[in-house]
């Protein structure tokens, strides 16, 4: 069955807190991974893939670059879960 | 393309050591995935930061391999790499080496410093001698050493030193043949593949200046996603089916490299 976008969101704050220690309650739909939650792009890669892992889905790098915020990500693993 | 293998068990029993796991359109991991899948066992190695990624992406394999920590440029990890390999397999027949890195300055040629470009050297040419001769001790009944590089005869478009790296590592190659070859028993070949979009050429400023003519250059013609042509290139250099060949060159490129436009 799909996950909701709390659900996603908060498997998502999981991986981020796994690859940069942050706290999982910092990860907030509106937070930028850049600019507010400082991922580089090498951590950015890692979540990428775990995220893959965990949803089921296929994040192609000419997407990676459109999801600049967590709500972004959420959103388009939400329409892209199998 | 979908596996085009044809034969089976091409590498039956061989162990084998595939540097540069990254992504899954790495080359290299359609190199293990084809090993695996022609009956090899495969050790991966990464390191630093990107460790979790090449250990997630190991995961998408057809059998998990181990992942080993190697830097190239860091001398510790050569000198105990054939230890800490033996923990995994007793010994290597084959050995690919998948790994370049340039900072952005080399691309630029004409300000490319010397702090840049002796990053490239060492990390894309050098690191071919380190990892060969860390990686003999496990080879006393001979094998394999594949690499790969781009065609390193020509001035390309934006890659600079990096195609400066790559004369050296083509060089080196030819060295370590004959250094390797009486007396050790390996063969050390290489693949010079057409462009593919690896994350390591996406991370080449300006790298569709080669995407958008090879295909109309190409006899064959040419598919920039598709990393399956060179992967099997590199599989047969690693099985026995070129007993009598090393300080080789084999171009995967769709014929560009003959072609005079």
């Amino acid at each position: 069955m799909a996950m909701s976008e709390q659900e996603i969101l908060a498997g998502l704050a999981e991986i981020v807190n796994e690859e940069t220690g942050l706290d999982a309650e910092s990860v907030q739909m509106d937070k930028s991974f850049t600019d507010d939650l400082d991922i580089d792009s090498l951590s950015m890669m890692t979540i990428v893939v775990n995220a893959e892992d965990k949803f089921g889905v296929r994040i192609p790098d000419e997407e990676v670059k459109n999801l600049s915020t967590v709500g972004d990500a959420v959103t388009y693993i939400s329409a892209n879960q199998s | 393309m979908s596996s085009t293998s044809t034969t089976t068990n091409l590498l039956e029993g061989k162990k084998l050591l595939v540097t540069g796991v990254l992504m899954d359109s790495s080359i290299a991991f359609h190199v293990a995935r084809l090993a695996q899948e022609q009956g090899a066992e495969v050790v991966l190695t990464s390191f630093g930061r990107t460790m979790r990624i090449t250990q997630t992406i190991a995961k998408r394999l057809p059998s998990t391999p181990p992942v080993v920590e190697l830097d190239v440029t860091n001398d510790e990890h050569l000198d105990t790499l054939a230890e800490r390999l033996g923990e995994h397999v007793p010994h290597l027949d084959g050995v690919l080496h998948s790994i370049g890195y340039a900072p952005p300055g080399a691309f630029e040629f004409m300000s490319g410093t010397w702090e840049d470009v002796a990053t490239a050297l060492h990390t894309s040419a050098y690191s071919l001698k380190g990892l060969a001769q860390a990686s003999l001790p496990l080879m006393s009944r001979g094998g394999s050493l594949v690499g790969l590089t781009f065609d390193a005869s020509f001035a390309w478009p934006v890659y600079d030193w990096m195609g400066v790296a790559k004369a050296a590592f083509e060089a080196t190659n030819r060295y370590l043949a004959r250094d390797l070859g009486r007396g050790h028993g390996v063969r050390c070949n290489l693949v010079a593949a057409g462009p593919i979009r690896t994350t390591a050429a996406k991370s080449i400023p300006g790298f569709e200046a080669f995407e958008n003519t090879w295909d109309q250059r190409a006899p064959l013609g040419w598919d920039v996603d598709d990393p399956e042509p060179a992967a099997l290139a590199c599989v047969a250099l690693l099985s026995d089916l070129f007993p009598a060949t090393t300080a080789e060159i084999v171009h995967v490129d769709g014929g560009v490299h003959a072609m005079g436009q």
